[in-house]
């Protein structure tokens, strides 16, 4: 391990910081990533470049080539703060937070409507701006039928809105709104998701196909690893905190394939 | 006697306050629609006084329902149009552009334009599962903008709405339609058309409102069969379709047979016209029943084509997370406050990485000297506001105000309206109308109300009935003075009551 092996193992880092490239359409990049599964040393030695600059390798292969991530606090590291609107009032920054999470999540979930389909390699997604919309609103569907069964009186309070459930406040929010020079309203959930796929598609984690349905767009295997190896599980483990989702039992969760309609 | 009151409240508290919160949603449902009437008269764009807004804000909501078939309702404009010969009637005497800027102002007001959630919210009381009273907020909308795959954006008549238009809350859809059809054929047979009209078109909401719930159900169906419960609540709702169809064929029938008759045995020409009329839209309805079954033949094989395509897409390899069932729902199931960190952690950790720039000194240079980043990648497009000129510049500048300031307090004692006049004269040719108005509206100033919000002086105008003569202005020659107030001491007062004791004046309202 020398000076040489530094400097490649630094140079591989940074295509991963170049998420659009990949090993298929750069010799040196591919070479990396052979070398890379090849020599365990300088497999570590990656590694520990990384972790010095505030990166977590989540995994490298030849159609993804090295997919990172950053470490909190990490220079690298997108923060929502930067990516909602600002709002000057907390309840209305937390609502704006909210939205924009919660579409990115129904992204992944349209693309990769079931686990096996996280699991599998080789699964492509393909998502639009509105079956986005639609699963959103579908999901705020089950819960309203959920409360509507409850039968209890659930319907916000008026004087604490951070109480109020997210799925409300995604329901009530229009999905479109006439502007007067016809483009998209931005504060509309068309709006929020037709930016969130272009802002994915900039990462490298989404492909833009064509404008069908609001834009549609297909999935890398760069953002199945990152949904799979990551998001997910921090997302879930918040979630388990807040005792709000169960972990999985054999009959398998909403999305699972099951005989029962048959 | 008060002891088994409070045992009643106690026990059948939940059930009274049911209804009592569903009535009050009922009213606040149609408090858009009055609040129009209420602030028409603050128009500044036209005397809006003669139009009556709820009327047209209910013909709005007639026409988006009428309009809303399987995929699609009208556009912004086609309802606008639509709206026009109702709007003209009301004012014919007014100018077809302010017909249109009516309907589009009660349009947009439907739709809440101007809110981030375009929609009206209703704050109720009710009482708790603890016995507590809680305000709650009841959100709804009338209109909802929705986008087609294109992308070109057209209306549709929400629930809410289509109830309050109908008047049906929290009635049985199978049952009123019964009853409807029933009043229908009696009104044909005793020949009262204006209600043939009104129940026909029930009938059509009644259909449209059908068309509206398989609609839903077949989306849903497409995202995930599983969501739609196609045992037992589809095929109910099949049957019930089916059988609102079948008799509305045969009742539709019967009253074309009749009308038509109607219409051509008809002398009187107002008879005819709403026999026509009916005709018409008896003809619409069996259109929209025909559609409606088309529908529901396909609807079977809709499930079963969904059915097969998201079975046989493979089984199951290996357990992960489900994102829909184990993260989005959850997640929205929770309050906001407790949505946040999740979501935030999801969004950090799927967002990818983002290089951060480090600046050299040559480097630097060139950063200062780039144009400002675009915006447009952090929040979005920003949409450019477009600016008209205020038009309420005041016909005075400060400078007026400062030299009819100077004027009314350059001497202590009063001074006669016309010497002031002429004073003004000479300084500028705009500032006699100010003084003159300023003098105007002093007369009889309330010295009170200067104190109580604590000016240090108020300007004091009395009149002695001597006529005034000016070449421009006309009225009482006025006393006038600036009086400086004390509020401290109760000087002010005093000082005032000196002013006006000294001029003992007859009244006479100055021009």
């Amino acid at each position: 391990m020398g000076a040489a092996d530094a400097e490649a193992a630094a140079r591989l880092i940074a295509y991963g910081l170049r998420p659009k490239q990949v090993p298929a359409r750069d010799a040196g990049y591919s070479d990396l990533v052979r070398k890379y599964h090849a020599d365990s040393q300088f497999k570590q030695l990656t590694h520990s470049v990384a972790a010095g600059l505030g990166l977590l390798v989540l995994e490298v292969n030849q159609q993804a080539g090295a997919v990172l991530a950053a470490t909190d606090e990490s220079v690298f590291e997108i923060k929502m703060d930067n990516y909602a609107r600002q709002s000057k009032i907390r309840e209305r920054r937390e609502t704006e937070k909210v939205l924009h999470g919660v579409i990115h999540l129904a992204t992944a979930a349209l693309a990769f409507p079931r686990p096996d389909d996280l699991a599998n390699d080789t699964y492509v997604g393909r998502v639009s701006v509105e079956q986005v919309d639609s699963v959103v609103r579908e999901a705020c569907r089950i819960l309203d039928e959920r409360a509507a069964q409850a039968d209890e009186n659930d319907d916000p309070l008026s004087d604490a809105p951070e109480l109020e459930q997210a799925w409300r406040v995604y329901a009530r929010r229009p999905a479109a709104a006439a502007t007067k020079d016809g483009r998209l309203a931005p504060d509309t959930t068309r709006g929020m998701i037709s930016r969130a796929l272009r802002f994915l598609a900039e990462q490298g984690f989404l492909v833009h196909i064509n404008s069908d349905r609001g834009g549609t767009y297909r999935t890398t295997p760069r953002y199945q690893i990152q949904v799979r190896e990551l998001a997910a599980d921090r997302a879930f483990s918040e979630l388990l905190d807040l005792d709000v989702v169960a972990v999985a039992d054999d009959v398998g969760t909403l999305r699972a394939a099951s005989s029962e309609t048959l | 006697m008060r002891a088994v009151r409070e045992d009643v409240t106690e026990h059948h508290g939940a059930t009274v306050d049911g209804a009592l919160s569903r009535r009050l949603k009922a009213l606040a449902c149609t408090a858009p629609l009055h609040d129009l009437d209420a602030r028409k008269a603050k128009l500044d764009w036209a005397d809006a006084g003669v139009y009556q807004m709820a009327e047209i804000a209910l013909h709005t909501i007639d026409q988006v329902t009428v309009a809303m078939d399987f995929d699609t309702g009208a556009d912004h404009e086609q309802i606008v149009q639509r709206l026009l010969p109702f709007i003209a009637a009301q004012a014919p005497e007014r100018p077809p552009a302010e017909h249109e800027r009516v309907a589009r102002w009660v349009l947009d007001n439907l739709i809440n334009v101007g809110t981030v959630e375009r929609g009206f919210r209703h704050v109720y009381g009710a009482v708790g599962s603890d016995g507590s009273y809680q305000r709650r907020a009841f959100d709804f909308k009338l209109l909802v903008e929705l986008a087609t795959p294109s992308g070109e954006v057209y209306l549709r008549a929400s629930d809410e709405a289509i109830n309050v238009l109908v008047g049906a809350l929290d009635t049985d859809v199978e049952s009123a339609q019964v009853a409807a059809e029933v009043k229908l054929e009696n009104l044909i047979t005793r020949g009262r058309l204006a209600d043939a009209k009104l129940a026909a078109e029930q009938a059509r909401y009644r259909t449209v409102q059908y068309g509206e719930t398989l609609r839903s159900m077949l989306e849903a169906t497409r995202r995930d069969v599983r969501t739609v419960d196609w045992e037992e609540a589809i095929p109910q709702l099949l049957d019930s379709a089916l059988e609102h169809i079948e008799s509305r064929f045969r009742a539709e029938n019967a009253i074309l047979r009749n009308i038509t008759a109607a219409r051509d045995e008809a002398d009187d020409p107002d008879h005819k016209k709403r026999a026509a009329e009916l005709v018409e839209i008896v003809s619409d309805c069996i259109t929209r029943h025909t559609q409606l079954q088309a529908r529901l033949q396909a609807a079977g094989a809709t499930f079963r084509a969904e059915q097969d395509r998201q079975e046989f897409s493979g089984p199951a390899r290996r357990g992960g997370v489900d994102l829909f069932g184990q993260l989005l729902v959850p997640a929205l199931g929770v309050p906001v406050r407790d949505a946040v960190t999740p979501v935030e952690e999801y969004f950090t950790a799927a967002s990818g990485t983002s290089v951060p720039g480090a600046a050299t000194l040559p480097s630097l240079v060139s950063m200062l000297l780039r144009p400002a980043p675009e915006r447009e990648k952090v929040v979005g497009e920003i949409p450019d506001p477009e600016l008209t000129p205020s038009d309420q510049s005041g016909r005075f500048t400060d400078r007026h105000w400062e030299l009819a300031d100077e004027l009314f307090s350059r001497y202590e004692a009063p001074r006669r309206l016309s010497e002031l006049l002429e004073e003004a004269r000479a300084v500028d040719g705009e500032l006699p109308l100010l003084v003159a108005l300023r003098a105007t509206h002093s007369y009889g100033a309330d010295v009170a109300t200067a104190l109580r919000q604590g000016s240090g002086a108020a300007l004091l105008a009395v009149d002695d009935g001597t006529p005034l003569r000016d070449g421009r202005f006309g009225g009482s020659d006025l006393l006038v003075a600036m009086v400086a107030l004390d509020s401290g001491s109760g000087d002010g007062d005093a000082e005032a009551d000196r002013a006006v004791a000294a001029d003992a004046a007859a009244v006479a309202v100055p021009e």
